[in-house]
């Protein structure tokens, strides 16, 4: 039954059978983040030629499928310039950090209910944390130095702006991402983002209960991902590249990975605090009720995956003053107002 | 058991960080190490139980105060610093002052045995602890805490938003704004706004 619950995980296994099913669920998970990272890629150059009217990529494999397979290999065989004034141990550095914390965020990300493999049961999630929300959002901040490092330490006058600009962005809408939040919180009344999908039940998805929470959170973790209409740290009509204007090669690849890795994260997000999570009808036999809630979730992120493609091949960039005045200007204060809002009418209900 | 190690591991870090803070000569390089200082600390308050401390310690001193002092060093292009010999002040009595503190601690700590201490994981630090004691038992020092930075805000507010730029203001609200060829130079501007 994929329904069932287990009372504790670590309770009724060994700490070897824990260590091994953490490993399989780790590489599993990092395999299918690395892939769809890919397939973005592949998204996102299919459906803005479909925009501009063009094919995109057709000539390897149907549908040009195999296309991030070809880049991969080519990003691994192009030259790697280290241009001869970089601070060196940073410049190599940062594309690594940004990496890692774009990887690691995914690891608290529940992707489904509790499913049995033979004798043993697992929650599809890598872990559980009673403070999972604050994990995500503590990684992503650190993320931003991969971004600012960069372009510090390529010693270029476009990186640096680029770096800049990042981290300055980065911080500001970090403030009206995080009190978007609050009202789902206070909603749901934990922090675990398993217990914050399990407060969703029966259709009582927060985009209904928290919409104005909704589109402050969709606005700054565009803002957050350096996207369209928010990606002046690579503007390239400006700063020719921004913070990566210096990186070639497979270093270039890890930012553009890590780009992409955070957008998933970010529609991972969405989908478990505004959309249900992986909540949806489940029927049939046990094998497709434990895949469809799966399922769910996958078409869920797919969906917030194809709208930041969408707004970035519809939507103009930002101004910078512009940027930074519509962050502290208008998001803070909504943000505050429906914190205040939803606490007064969860207190009036009480 | 693991969790001992995993402390000490974690312990060793935070104070390598802290001594690579003082020895490196860059300061993007010591921002580097506090960085490496506070996220060992949020890990260490991780293993103690305190898990609302550690992420809150992530998000705002690693991932948010941190990120302002590299954007400072950043835009300053502050270079490497020259390593000096210390003045002779600082060795005679920031030295014998600090092994003293140290005994101090550490006999403090052994006489005292464990009743200020708490076993691992044991600290109440979940998010309801937390808030508590936030908003039952400590709510008027919290609020007190809350009107200060407030306070800290409007300050850094004011000092922002400097006397020309608001005279300047002030002037190109009340006049037409003159043709291009007419347009004073801006020096000239700021003085007349400050005759208003």
């Amino acid at each position: 039954m994929p329904r069932a619950r287990a009372p504790a995980p670590q309770d009724s296994m060994s700490i070897t059978t824990f260590a091994i099913i953490s490993i399989i669920k780790s590489l599993a998970v990092i395999g299918v983040l690395l892939t769809a990272v890919a397939y973005s890629v592949w998204l996102e150059r299919k459906v803005s030629a479909r925009i501009q009217n063009r094919w995109g990529p057709t000539r390897v494999g149907p549908f040009g499928l195999l296309q991030p397979l070809a880049d991969g290999v080519k990003f691994i065989f192009k030259e790697d310039l280290t241009q001869p004034h970089v601070y060196k141990p940073l410049y190599i550095a940062a594309p690594m950090i940004a990496m890692v914390f774009a990887i690691t965020s995914i690891s608290v990300i529940p992707f489904g209910n509790w499913v049995n493999i033979g004798p043993w049961g697992t929650y599809l999630q890598i872990t559980d944390l009673n403070i999972g929300l604050l994990v995500v959002l503590g990684i992503t901040s650190m993320g931003v130095y991969g971004v600012a490092l960069a372009g510090w330490a390529s010693n270029n006058k476009y990186s640096l702006l680029g770096g800049l600009r990042a981290s300055a962005q980065m911080v500001s809408y970090e403030v009206s991402l995080g009190l978007s939040l609050v009202g789902v919180l206070i909603i749901a009344g934990s922090l675990s983002l398993r217990n914050i999908v399990d407060a969703q039940r029966h259709l009582h998805w927060n985009i209904f209960l928290q919409p104005v929470a909704f589109f402050i959170y969709l606005i700054s973790a565009y803002a957050e991902t350096n996207r369209t209409p928010f990606d002046l740290p690579e503007a390239e009509s400006e700063l020719v590249a921004g913070y990566h204007t210096e990186y070639s090669a497979m270093k270039f690849a890890m930012f553009f990975m890590a780009e992409y890795a955070n957008m998933v994260t970010v529609a991972c997000l969405a989908t478990l605090l505004f959309f249900g999570g992986w909540l949806g009808p489940v029927f049939g036999p046990p094998l497709l009720q434990a895949v469809l809630p799966v399922l769910w979730f996958c078409l869920k992120v797919f969906f917030f995956m194809f709208l930041y493609v969408w707004v970035r091949w519809t939507l103009p960039r930002f101004r910078y003053d512009q940027l930074m005045a519509f962050g502290w200007k208008v998001l803070l204060p909504l943000a505050v107002a429906n914190i205040v809002v939803t606490a007064l009418i969860v207190a009036w209900r009480a | 058991m693991l969790h001992l190690i995993l402390f000490l591991f974690f312990g060793a870090i935070c104070v390598a960080g802290a001594v690579n803070l003082l020895v490196q000569s860059h300061p993007i390089n010591s921002a580097l190490s506090l960085i490496v200082v506070m996220a060992s600390l949020a890990a260490e308050y991780l293993l103690l139980g305190a898990e609302f401390v550690a992420a809150v310690q992530v998000i705002v001193y690693a991932g948010a105060i941190m990120v302002l002092f590299v954007i400072t060093i950043m835009l300053l292009n502050a270079g490497a610093e020259q390593h000096t010999k210390g003045s002779r002040v600082a060795i005679l009595i920031g030295v014998p002052g600090a092994l003293i503190g140290a005994v101090l601690v550490a006999w403090t700590l052994l006489t005292r045995g464990h009743t200020g201490s708490v076993a691992m994981g044991a600290l109440p630090g979940s998010p309801q602890d937390i808030a508590r004691l936030l908003f039952h038992e400590f709510l008027l020092p919290f609020e007190i805490t809350s009107v200060l930075i407030l306070i800290a805000i409007m300050g850094a507010v004011v000092l922002a938003s400097r006397p020309e730029a608001i005279a300047r203001r002030h002037t190109e609200s009340h006049q037409p704004d003159p043709l291009p060829q007419e347009r004073q130079p801006a020096p000239q501007l700021v003085g007349s706004g400050k005759e208003h």
